[in-house]
C-alpha cells in the first residue's frame, strides 16, 4: 500500500487544510467553532510533518506528529475548560458579546 | 495508488470546508471526524501506519469525545445555529473568497511548473518510531509529559472554581 504521489501535492494539501483552518478561525463567531478550526490547523501541521518524514523514510516526522498530538490534547482540555467557564459566567459563546475582556 | 490519494484528499478538503461552514456544532463535529479519518488514510498511504492509528484513536476517539461532552453540557441548539447563519451571509465573504481563489490558482500553477519528481515511499514502522522517540527525542517526551501534566492541572483548576466565582459575583452584585 504505497503511494507514489509527489511531496509537493501532499504539502499542497497540508497548506490547503491550514488555510481552511485559518478561514474558520476568522469567519466564525462561536468559540467552539474557532477551537475546531484550530484543530484543523494542527492536523494540517501534523500532515506536513508526516509527509516530510516519509519522504526521506525517517521516523522523525511521526515523532513530531506525536508531540503535536500531545500538545493538541492539552490545548483542547484547557480550551474546553475555558469555554465552560465563559459560558457559565456570560451565558453566551459569541465573541462579539465577550468584548469586555478587551483582548 | 495515486487515484486513492487524490480521492482521499478531495474528501478531506470537502469535509473540512463543511466543518467551517456548518451552523450546528454537532454537524461540524461529524464532518471533522470524517476529515480526521481521511487524513488517517493519507497517513497510511504515505507509509506511516503508526501515525494513522494514533490519528484515529486519539483525535477521532478521545479529543472529539471531549468536544461532544462540552457541546452536550452547554446544550447549544437553535440559537447558536441561527446566530451563525445570520453571520455567514454569502455577500459578506464572496469577494475575498474569489480574490484568494485567484491567488490559490496562481500558487498551484507555480508549484506545478517546478520539477515535481515522484518518488517511492518507504514504510516507517512503529519500531523505528519508538526507537527514535525514546532515544534522541527522550527530552521531548519528558517535556510533553510536563505539558500534559500542566494541562490536567490547569483544566482541573479552571473547571473547579466556576461556581465559586459565579457565586461571588452574584454576591457582589446583590447589595449594590
Amino acid at each position: 500500500m504505497k503511494s507514489s504521489v509527489s511531496i509537493e501535492i501532499v504539502m499542497l494539501l497540508a497548506g490547503l487544510l491550514f488555510v481552511l483552518g485559518i478561514a474558520g478561525v476568522i469567519i466564525r463567531k462561536n468559540i467552539i467553532f474557532i477551537l475546531l478550526s484550530v484543530e484543523v490547523m494542527l492536523n494540517a501541521a501534523g500532515l506536513a510533518f508526516v509527509a516530510a518524514g516519509s519522504r526521506w523514510a525517517q521516523p522523525d516526522g511521526q515523532v513530531m506528529f506525536i508531540f503535536i498530538l500531545a500538545m493538541a490534547a492539552a490545548e483542547v482540555s484547557i480550551g474546553l475548560a475555558l469555554i465552560l467557564q465563559i459560558y457559565h459566567q456570560h451565558k453566551s459563546l459569541d465573541i462579539d458579546k465577550l468584548k469586555e475582556m478587551k483582548g | 495508488m495515486d487515484v486513492v490519494f487524490y480521492i482521499t484528499a478531495f474528501v478531506t478538503v470537502i469535509s473540512t470546508i463543511m466543518v467551517i461552514t456548518r451552523h450546528n456544532p454537532v454537524h461540524a463535529l461529524l464532518y471533522l471526524i470524517i476529515s480526521l479519518l481521511s487524513i488517517s488514510v493519507i497517513f497510511f498511504l504515505l507509509g506511516a501506519p503508526f501515525a494513522a492509528l494514533l490519528e484515529i484513536i486519539i483525535y477521532a476517539g478521545a479529543i472529539m469525545v471531549l468536544f461532544i461532552f462540552v457541546i452536550m453540557l452547554l446544550n447549544l441548539g437553535k440559537e447558536t445555529a441561527k446566530q451563525e447563519k445570520e453571520w455567514l451571509k454569502p455577500k459578506i465573504w464572496i469577494g475575498p473568497a474569489i480574490l484568494s481563489a485567484i491567488l490559490f490558482v496562481e500558487f498551484f500553477y507555480l508549484i506545478n511548473i517546478a520539477h515535481a519528481t515522484s518518488y517511492n515511499l518507504q514504510t516507517v514502522d512503529p519500531k523505528a518510531v519508538a526507537v527514535s522517540l525514546f532515544r534522541p527525542y527522550l527530552i521531548g517526551v519528558e517535556l510533553a509529559a510536563m505539558l500534559l501534566m500542566a494541562g490536567v492541572v490547569g483544566a482541573a483548576h479552571i473547571g473547579q472554581h466556576k461556581k465559586m466565582i459565579l457565586h461571588r459575583f452574584l454576591k457582589e452584585e446583590d447589595p449594590s
